[in-house]
């Protein structure tokens, strides 16, 4: 059955693939389907790592309503952003090395992501609750920086700030993309690897450790895992908090499995495939009228606020 | 057997266990009964290695439960605890299924299969071995987490408070099948249980360990140790050991 289900998703996926690629395609067709192509590479980059991080995250975390953007990260790429800005310049920021500025914001981001991790979970995994309030309140604190760096921008400055602030699948640097599949890859892979012990991981810490689990040091190499994927997406295109949230409820909906090599894999092609159709609506329907990464943002937090009055109702 | 030497343990500043020393012989049921308080859930979590001691130690057939990985602990021992969390969709096959865990770390063999299918069968839950967990009424549930301590195979089965929330039926069905593993050729087990309804313990445990406040009041085989006296001191209410139809029970005055 799950199998089957997956191999539907699959088939999906390719098929919006195929729209995304091939509707409406006009000469130059080369040139149009190359560009089609560096831009759907990322969209399924990011929208499969967003979607396995948070299928994971939630596991760890116990909790379906959370997304590894709930720790802060979206607000360390905006306030990082204001920064660079700041000190650079409007010009300078824009003429970076986009390879160097990639590699600097995925290391600090991933870094700030573990140290967090890393200081909260000393005294082991029971500590979860703590480290998401913290990740909360420092979300809070970086966006309040970020806010009063930005009054001290011209409107020029701001403006760079602004759109570099918004997910946007438009301006992605195809030289990025290498490099990005690489890690991705690599951050799949891991959380496939840990996929037997996430299911043992879902029946609580007692009873997994009982199992004879080593939970405290799944928790660590699966937040590194999430750390890697989210951090890794978010500076190759910008922070979309919601889209995960998306991807793994749709996944767990669709899915209707307990086991993670099924959820994993369905929240990564969920996570692909929202974005794909997100996009292809957005620029073959709409006209480029708005950003995808606010229509995401919309629904996923329509679906955040459905999932908490639902829980409460129940 | 397990060895419980001078064990104490202190959690948020309140001392919860004061210098335990005790020993359960290996093929027994051993009750571990007192009033609310007296430590009985805190020292099986003690002796399954999930909480540590500010000094002491636990020994299980020699091997010190504390200073063993936690994966090895798991072919030693099994608990049910309080608290039973069962993930949404999971079927209760896949729950006892997950018993066969320490032993194949993610890939399960024929003998596993086979032997998950076994506690199916010894907990009559073949018929429901599709249902999702989540579904089942308090007694069933109760008998497939049973079933998923009995799948792990180890020679001890620790559970904490197993019989709570179940009407007498299921409390005599579960405990029927706990006391038939004691006895059994072929699936003996050491069971150590924290127990509140006395005549229930009166009735199945060979052996006692009867806690107060943190402390052993009385350990040793039920015949011996347990008295009417005993309880009414540990539980500070008159009680009264009495046989009805030749099955002892525990009345109170």
């Amino acid at each position: 059955m799950a199998r089957r289900r997956l191999a539907v998703l699959a088939a999906a996926l390719l098929a919006l693939c195929a729209v995304f690629l091939l509707w409406n395609l006009r000469t130059p067709m080369g040139f149009i389907l190359q560009l089609r192509a560096e831009k759907l590479a990322a969209l399924v980059l990011v929208g499969a790592a967003t979607g396995a991080a948070t299928v994971v995250f939630q596991t760890i975390a116990t909790n379906r309503l959370l997304t590894p953007g709930i720790v802060g990260f979206d607000a360390l790429f905006i306030f990082t952003q204001t920064l660079l800005v700041l000190t650079l310049g409007g010009a300078g920021y824009v003429a970076l090395d986009s390879m160097a500025k990639f590699l600097v914001e995925t290391a600090l981001l991933a870094g700030a992501a573990m140290a967090l991790f890393g200081v909260l979970f000393r005294k082991g995994a029971e500590d979860i609750i703590r480290m998401i309030l913290t990740g909360v309140i420092l979300g809070v604190l970086l966006r309040g920086l970020a806010g009063f760096t930005q009054r001290l921008l011209d409107p020029s400055e701001f403006a760079v700030v602004q759109q570099a602030s918004i997910a946007s699948f438009n301006t992605v640097d195809p030289g990025l993309l290498g490099i990005a599949a690489l890690a991705l890859g690599a951050g799949l892979a891991g959380a496939l690897a840990l996929a037997p012990r996430l299911d043992v991981a879902a029946l609580g810490r007692v009873q997994a450790r009982v199992l004879g689990l080593d939970h405290d040091r799944l928790v660590l190499l699966s937040l590194g895992v999430v750390a890697l994927l989210v951090a890794v997406s978010t500076a190759l295109v910008g922070p979309i908090t919601f889209l995960g949230l998306l991807a793994a409820s749709f996944a767990h909906a669709l899915l209707r499995n307990h086991r993670h090599i099924v959820l994993i894999l369905g929240g990564a092609m969920m996570g692909a495939a929202i974005l794909v159709a997100g996009q292809t609506v957005f620029e073959r329907l709409m006209g480029l009228q708005s950003a995808l990464a606010i229509i995401v943002e919309f629904a996923g937090g329509v679906l955040f606020l459905a999932l908490v009055l639902k829980g409460r109702k129940s | 057997m397990i060895d419980v030497d001078n064990l104490s343990l202190t959690r948020d500043g309140t001392r919860i266990l004061h210098n335990v020393t005790l020993h359960i012989p290996t093929g027994r049921l051993a009750a571990i009964i007192g009033p609310n308080g007296a430590g009985k859930s805190t020292l099986l979590h003690c002796m399954a290695g999930l909480l540590a001691p500010d000094c002491g130690k636990v020994q299980i057939n020699g091997q010190n439960i504390h200073t063993l990985r936690e994966d090895r602990r798991a072919l030693v021992l099994s608990l049910l605890t309080q608290s039973q969390a069962a993930t949404p969709r999971l079927s209760v096959a896949d729950l006892v299924a997950f018993g066969r865990w320490p032993h194949h770390r993610g890939r399960p063999r024929a003998q596993d299969h086979q032997i998950t299918r076994d506690a199916l069968r010894r907990f009559d839950l073949d018929v429901l071995a599709q249902r999702n967990v989540e579904t089942l009424s308090g007694g069933q549930r109760q008998r497939a987490f049973v079933a998923m301590a009995y799948a792990q195979s180890t020679p001890w089965m620790l559970l904490d408070e197993p019989l709570a929330a179940l009407d007498p039926k299921y409390v005599r069905d579960i405990m029927d099948r706990l006391h038939g593993m004691i006895g059994s050729a072929s699936a003996q087990r050491s069971i150590a249980l924290v127990l509140h309804d006395l005549s229930v313990a009166a009735r199945y445990a060979d052996y006692c360990i009867a806690m107060k406040n943190g402390y052993v009041i009385a350990a040793g085989p039920w015949q011996n140790t347990v008295t009417s006296e005993l309880l009414s001191d540990l539980y500070e209410t008159p009680l009264k050991l009495a046989q009805v139809d030749g099955v002892a029970i525990v009345v109170g005055l």
